[in-house]
């Protein structure tokens, strides 16, 4: 692959992804020869990880360097946080939400998944599908990234087998599809000799599908444009009170679902009120239709009370509101969460304050386990919730809109952002509760 | 806007068509997005403004995220004293251009006053640290916008949209929050503030590329032009009255232009004959060197220069 030339360089699409894979499972050195063999690494990048690993007495340079930033990670040579990578190719531009694969950092793997269209999880050919494994399919299941990547590592080490292979994809997809992974392609790699990473491997003429570089540069953005109910949490009011534009009054925000079109009626939600649509600013520049994730400027033929924290949803399209909000959790603080903590709830723009009524169960995601009513959750810990809020809000099912179907929970004391919540049942497919002592009759 | 052809469903742009956002325009609507929540949910926000192109390019996208109303945060320039003419003149325009208000935090102040110590090697940029946070208090900015990108270096890599600093301007990247979706948490205490990236997914190829489409104006020494330099540490920097060219270097004219604009002292030139945006963007795709890698010395001190300092607050 060429470096990008100027004429190369029109206006792409952009995809973001996510990595997940066990320690070891070489997560960091396919995210290095991603970024080497796509030419996104840069002369004086390589000279620093050359450097650095000649000082630690490595022979070839380790390119997991490339993505540990911290001290601490260097030093321990593993991953402790999220890092985002960036690189591109002539057909599209890349996001990269580099994520650690310990047990204890499910909740970086959340993160990076929760802005994912795409997950690579690693698996080591020679382990196959392990624990570790399962979590991390559950993860993109729970967070509902629309395509999963199943990348077999370590080829090399099993002599390039088809068998080896097919057996680790057929029980992988079995295992996604169930939870309700929508499409799941499964590509064998080997992340440290290059096969099939970006150039196409010499060692496995069995496999005819695309590398792990194709695949991330075909596979389609644009989900849910047209289709999804259209959503518009209200972030700010623009009135310029100036002697040019006395009247202006426009409500700013970023398209959280679906498509607005001039002559729409919309409901305001929590209030009820409607009203039409009578144009769209895109930015200084009127447009007759907007769609996710634009950030826009409505225009509306009545004075309404609109303020931030309001949602402008279609008339025919509203949500229902509700003070309860029953939800699928990652816990993401070190503090834990437990029955009765007064939270701040922020879903979309709108913060109000919420308190936690009852937490259900928690979830194994190694096998999908319910454990009934355990009081509090720990960091890292899935668990169901029941949330009461203090005013009503327009949630939507997270099946439905990841953006207006999810939201955050946030200690009011120091401000610390305590918890990931996903409104609505955990996973696509109905799956038998395997704890057979209580089933609370939630569809897993 | 340009119109261009969605690869996905070969839809031309036309406007009334639903499609993947092309990444320039995904990336806009994310800083925008991120420029009025922070107007939103904050008292007294301020955006960091050197006239270099990232912060240039920060204000144009908080020009378009409040239009037709004006942009409702001041702008704060931490001035090293050794800074370009040429981007001081540009700031001042742009600041009288846009009825800003503009604060500046003068790092030769501290010196005079006895309060900061010139370095051995004259860089002044580690020396923005203290006058920045103590403007910070003074007038109580309780968030702060600076151009900083993810893409730059590794420590800035793992730096999120909004980052937390407490009253000493201090980073704790174990503190960091996770940011989940796009639901920005801005909550701090009394004395603290958020430090927020509106550019943190941009590449500096992305900034260019959205430089030549938005036809931003941008200062010339971007641009090939003739200039007096003299080479130190593997750069060609600057000749002036800030500390060079010392015994042994010898000036020399030649056809440069910048890919970074800090402090004299520490920001580099390269050799080019890029004298349009065009070329630039032709040169920049084509470059095997980082920004900073080619043109920044300050950030080559150790493996971990960068991270160094944005704990004690640095930007």
């Amino acid at each position: 692959m060429s470096t990008i030339t100027s004429e190369a360089l029109a206006e792409t699409t952009l995809l973001r992804f996510a990595t997940a894979g066990s320690v070891d499972d070489g997560k960091s050195t396919l995210v290095g020869r991603l970024l080497h063999d796509s030419k996104s690494v840069l002369t004086d990048q390589l000279e620093a990880v050359e450097r650095a690993s000649a000082s630690r007495g490595q022979e070839a340079p380790d390119l997991a360097l490339l993505t540990d930033g911290l001290r601490a990670e260097r030093e321990q040579g593993i991953t402790i946080d999220v890092a985002y990578r960036y690189f591109a190719t002539p057909r599209r531009r890349f996001i990269l939400a580099d994520t650690p694969g310990h047990v204890q950092y499910t909740r970086n793997m959340v993160t990076g998944a929760s802005t994912a269209e795409l997950t690579v999880i690693l698996v080591d050919a020679r382990n196959g599908v392990v624990e570790q494994t399962r979590r991390h399919a559950a993860i993109a299941a729970l967070l509902r990234v629309p395509h999963v990547v199943l990348a077999v590592n370590k080829m090399d080490l099993v002599d390039y087998e088809e068998a080896v292979f097919a057996r680790i994809a057929e029980e992988f997809t079995a295992y996604a599809t169930e939870l309700g992974v929508p499409e799941v392609t499964a590509i064998p790699i080997s992340a440290l000799a290059g096969d099939n990473v970006v150039e196409p491997s010499a060692h496995m003429d069995w496999y005819g599908g695309p590398t792990v570089l194709e695949h991330l540069e075909t596979v389609p953005v644009s989900h849910h444009l047209t289709h999804c109910h259209a959503r518009l949490p209200v972030q700010y009011v623009i009135r310029p009170q100036s002697a040019e534009h006395p009247d202006y009054r426009g409500y700013a925000g970023q398209i959280a679902a679906g498509t607005f079109r001039v002559g729409d009626e919309v409901t305001v939600l929590p209030s009820g009120r409607t009203t039409t649509v009578t144009g769209i600013d895109l930015l200084g520049t009127p447009v007759e239709t907007a769609w996710t994730p634009q950030s826009v400027t409505l225009l509306l033929a009545d004075d309404i009370d609109i303020s931030r924290g309001d949602l402008l949803v279609p008339s025919k399209d509203a949500p229902a509101t509700t003070q309860d909000v029953e939800a699928t959790v990652c816990h993401v603080a070190d503090q834990p969460l437990t029955v009765g903590h007064r939270v701040l709830l922020k879903h979309g723009t709108r913060t109000v304050k919420a308190i936690v009524k009852d937490i259900p169960a928690r979830l194994t995601l190694d096998d999908l386990s319910l454990h009934p009513h355990p009081g509090t959750l720990a960091a890292n810990d899935i668990g169901r919730v029941k949330i009461r809020t203090a005013e009503p809000l327009p949630v939507d099912s997270y099946a439905d809109s990841r953006r207006t179907g999810s939201f955050i929970l946030i200690d009011p004391s120091d401000g610390t952002t305590l918890t990931a919540g996903m409104v609505g049942a955990s996973f696509a497919a109905p799956h038998p509760a395997r704890d057979r002592a209580e089933d609370d009759g939630w569809g897993f | 806007m340009t119109p261009t052809v969605d690869p996905e469903t070969g839809d031309d742009g036309g406007t009334d068509t639903p499609h993947a956002l092309s990444h320039p325009d995904a990336l806009e609507s994310e800083a925008v997005h991120i420029f009025r929540e922070v107007a939103g949910e904050f008292e007294n926000p301020v955006v960091l403004f050197s006239g270099g192109k990232d912060s240039i390019v920060m204000l144009h996208l908080a020009l378009k995220a409040f239009t037709p109303a004006p942009v409702p945060f001041s702008l704060l320039h931490v001035d090293t004293g050794h800074n370009f003419p040429e981007v001081l003149d540009y700031r001042d325009r742009a600041v009288g251009r846009h009825g800003l208000r503009l604060h500046v935090a003068s790092v030769q102040d501290y010196i005079d006053r006895g309060v900061l110590r010139e370095r051995p090697d004259g860089t002044r940029n580690p020396l923005q640290t203290v006058p920045l946070t103590e403007r910070i208090q003074q007038e109580r900015f309780d968030a702060v916008f600076g151009g900083g990108r993810r893409d730059e270096e590794k420590a800035r890599a793992k730096e999120r949209v909004f980052s937390l600093r407490d009253e000493f301007s201090q980073w704790d990247p174990r503190r960091q929050r996770p940011e989940l979706w796009n639901l920005y948490n801005g909550r701090h205490a009394p004395g603290e503030h958020v430090r927020v990236f509106p550019l943190s997914n941009w590449t500096e190829l992305d900034v260019w590329q959205y430089i030549a489409r938005e036809g931003i104006e941008l200062p010339e020494i971007y641009f090939a032009h003739e200039r007096e330099v003299f080479q130190r540490g593997g750069m060609w920097l600057t000749a002036g009255g800030w500390g060079g060219p010392k015994d042994g270097e010898s000036v020399e004219k030649r056809q440069v232009r910048y890919r970074t604009v800090g402090d004299m002292s520490c920001t580099g030139a390269v050799d080019s004959d890029a004298d349009t945006i065009e070329k630039v963007i032709t040169e920049i795709a084509a470059s095997r060197l980082t920004e900073r890698g080619a043109t920044r010395a300050d950030d080559k001190l150790s493996e971990a220069a960068m991270e160094d300092r944005k704990r004690e607050g640095y930007f």
